[in-house]
């Protein structure tokens, strides 16, 4: 195993170093002096020269990225060229928020998805599994953004059960918190929710069919206890693995959803950077939206393994 | 030489001596899911291509007079927006801009993505090694985030995003067509065809590329969905098509302002992305569910 984990460290070494690369060009790839953001109407030539000097800019490319690398490396992600705060405080600061969202609507996306899928797959063919199949295409196919207006319509606007937007902090009004985050964490959810009920029926499906569950019934155990003790703990292995990648991608999904609901997360942070033109935010969030959906991947496959030990890691 | 049936190729086998026209009709009677996703797709193509000629209005057309009338308004069937231009017309033109964009994405993703998944596979070794770490280094992107970096350091437009989306798709037909081609590598009408003296170029057209069609035909109508649904997310963001284009994700941004008074302006043109969406998924998955030998056993 702590072989496995060494060379599986090893294999992500390579892929870190032309993910930096990528995230580097991309930033250089974009058109616009930032000399001349920085300048702003005081554009003389000799004050583009030193900030150019400021910057490193006028050093060869790979001169600019080692340097930026070495920046990377002790964790300073420089600075918001718009607010001057650095872009890791910037980040963090937003960070919270964001994962209060991502929290709650995996969360919301469990609990509907893992009962569904259950039942789906009990009832196999039955009008509840041809409603749960409809709702996993559906849940895809509608974008999340499209989920939150029209929640916001019904339930905000229409209804007034809930805020329309805006975050209150839990540590200073819990009740006003949650009252919050209901509509974003439904809206971000749902196509979790969607894809989740999907691997859940499909591999309790699977699991019900094999021998040791008909040994379970064969013994007298109740077909409650077969599938909620024996199958579903089975079964849930594979969506282990699609929850591990939705936790590492709650920054990408949280984009759209901040957007909608004012949320004030590190997804509407890199909106607004962009239309500002803050590219070494932009940079930074990219950055941490790769390497946190990385680490992911890499503690899926170790989960999984731990999870299932017919899994080899030789 | 032709290439035998395989496992990968419904369309061939016991069917091969028969007419092709009845070998679909035969495939189309026992799947009526494909071809019901099937004619979903093409009332959206047919819609796109109609819309000059079935839309009522130019839908770019400004009437300041005639703002904010309600759906089944008369001349205005789905009613019209803050700046009084019909909403049905604009609906029915947003077809125009979102298949394109997927059509142009796919393809983007399928050209780039089949050639780094053909090379990586068929020579393999070094060749392999390398793309894949490019691949890898690609799918370490959360997709979105990836397209919405692209799209930052190119700068918002609909072109942009087409490219970006394209680029995004990338390495998802590289790892399909390389794990294809890995898997035809071993089997035996390939290896005669290599040992009859079959060049590189002959062996990867005539061979190989045709016994890919039929997963690479699933993953691109799922792709295209993926596709539509991105180029809304990148114009709802800005990032994507501009005012005026009446392209969807647009009309719902703007649309959302009036969500209090006039909900039909962003209701109207997400129930339009989600059907268009939904129309590819359901052709993806029955298609999947009727070419997928595995799923079929």
């Amino acid at each position: 195993m702590t072989a496995y984990v060494v060379r599986r460290l090893a294999l992500m070494l390579p892929v870190a170093f032309l993910v930096t690369i990528g995230v580097f060009l991309l930033t250089h790839l974009t058109p616009g002096d930032p000399a001349l953001i920085l300048l702003g109407e005081d554009r003389t030539p000799d004050a583009i020269a030193a900030i150019h000097h400021q910057l490193g800019l006028d050093q060869p490319l790979y001169v600019q990225y080692l340097t930026w690398l070495g920046h990377i490396l002790r964790l300073d992600l420089g600075r918001s060229v718009t607010t001057h705060q650095p872009v890791l405080a910037a980040i963090t600061e937003r960070l919270p928020a964001t994962l209060e969202l991502g929290g709650v609507a995996l969360l919301w996306s469990l609990l509907v998805a893992i009962p569904l899928g259950t039942i789906a797959a009990v009832r196999r063919g039955s009008l509840i599994d041809r409603l749960a199949t409809g709702f996993t295409v559906g849940g895809v196919s509608i974008p999340n953004f499209f989920i939150g207006i029209v929640l916001i319509f019904v339930l905000s606007v229409t209804l007034r059960i809930f805020p329309f937007g805006g975050y209150v902090p839990f540590n200073k009004d819990a009740y006003e918190n949650l009252r919050h985050i209901v509509l974003p964490a439904i809206a971000l959810g749902t196509a979790g929710a969607a894809i989740n009920m999907r691997f859940t029926r499909s591999s309790m499906i699977e699991v019900l069919n094999l021998d040791y569950i008909r040994t379970a019934r064969a013994k007298g155990a109740s077909w409650q206890r077969v599938v909620f003790i024996h199958a579903l703990k089975n079964a849930l292995i594979p969506v282990v693995t699609i929850i591990g990648l939705q936790v590492g991608g709650i920054i990408e999904g949280a984009v759209v959803t901040e957007t909608v609901f004012t949320w004030p997360g590190v997804g509407r942070l890199a909106v607004e950077s962009i239309f500002n033109k803050d590219y070494t935010v932009v940079q930074g969030i990219v950055l941490l939206a790769a390497f946190s959906f990385m680490f992911a991947n890499l503690v899926v496959d170790l989960v999984y393994g731990w999870l299932d030990p017919r899994i080899s890691y030789a | 030489m032709s290439s035998p049936a395989t496992s990968l190729s419904p369309f061939r086998g016991e069917g091969q001596g028969e007419g092709r026209g009845q070998h679909i009709l035969e495939f189309g009677r026992t799947h009526p899911s494909v071809l019901i996703g099937l004619a979903m797709v093409a009332l959206l193509f047919l819609v796109a291509m109609l819309a000059p000629l079935i839309s009522p209005h130019n839908p770019l057309t400004v009437t300041p007079d005639d703002a904010y009338m309600r759906p089944l308004s008369p001349g205005h069937l789905l009613g019209t927006d803050e700046l009084g231009r019909d909403l049905f017309s604009r609906v029915l033109w947003g077809a125009r801009v979102s298949l394109p964009v997927a059509f142009v994405a796919v393809a983007v993703g399928l050209f780039g993505g089949g050639c780094i998944g053909l090379a990586s596979g068929y020579w393999g070794g070094l060749v392999d090694l390398l793309l894949m770490r490019f691949i890898d280094a690609l799918l370490a992107f959360p997709a979105l985030i990836l397209a919405i970096a692209i799209v930052a350091a190119l700068g918002p437009s609909l072109t942009n995003a087409m490219i970006a989306i394209g680029v995004v798709a990338i390495p998802v037909y590289a790892r399909l067509v390389r794990a294809l081609v890995l898997q035809l590598k071993q089997m035996e009408f390939i290896t005669a065809t290599r040992a009859l003296g079959a060049t590189a170029p002959r062996l990867i057209l005539r061979h190989l590329i045709p016994n890919l069609l039929n997963p690479i035909i699933v993953q691109v109508s799922l792709s295209a969905g993926f596709a539509i649904l991105s180029e809304a997310v990148l114009s709802f963001l800005g990032l994507g098509a501009q005012v005026p284009t009446p392209d969807w994700g647009v009309m719902i941004n703007s649309g959302a302002t009036f969500l209090a008074n006039d909900p039909w302006l962003a209701i109207v043109p997400g129930a339009a992305i989600s059907v268009t969406v939904y129309s590819f998924n359901f052709l993806g998955d029955s298609l999947r569910d009727a070419l997928d030998p595995r799923l079929r056993a």
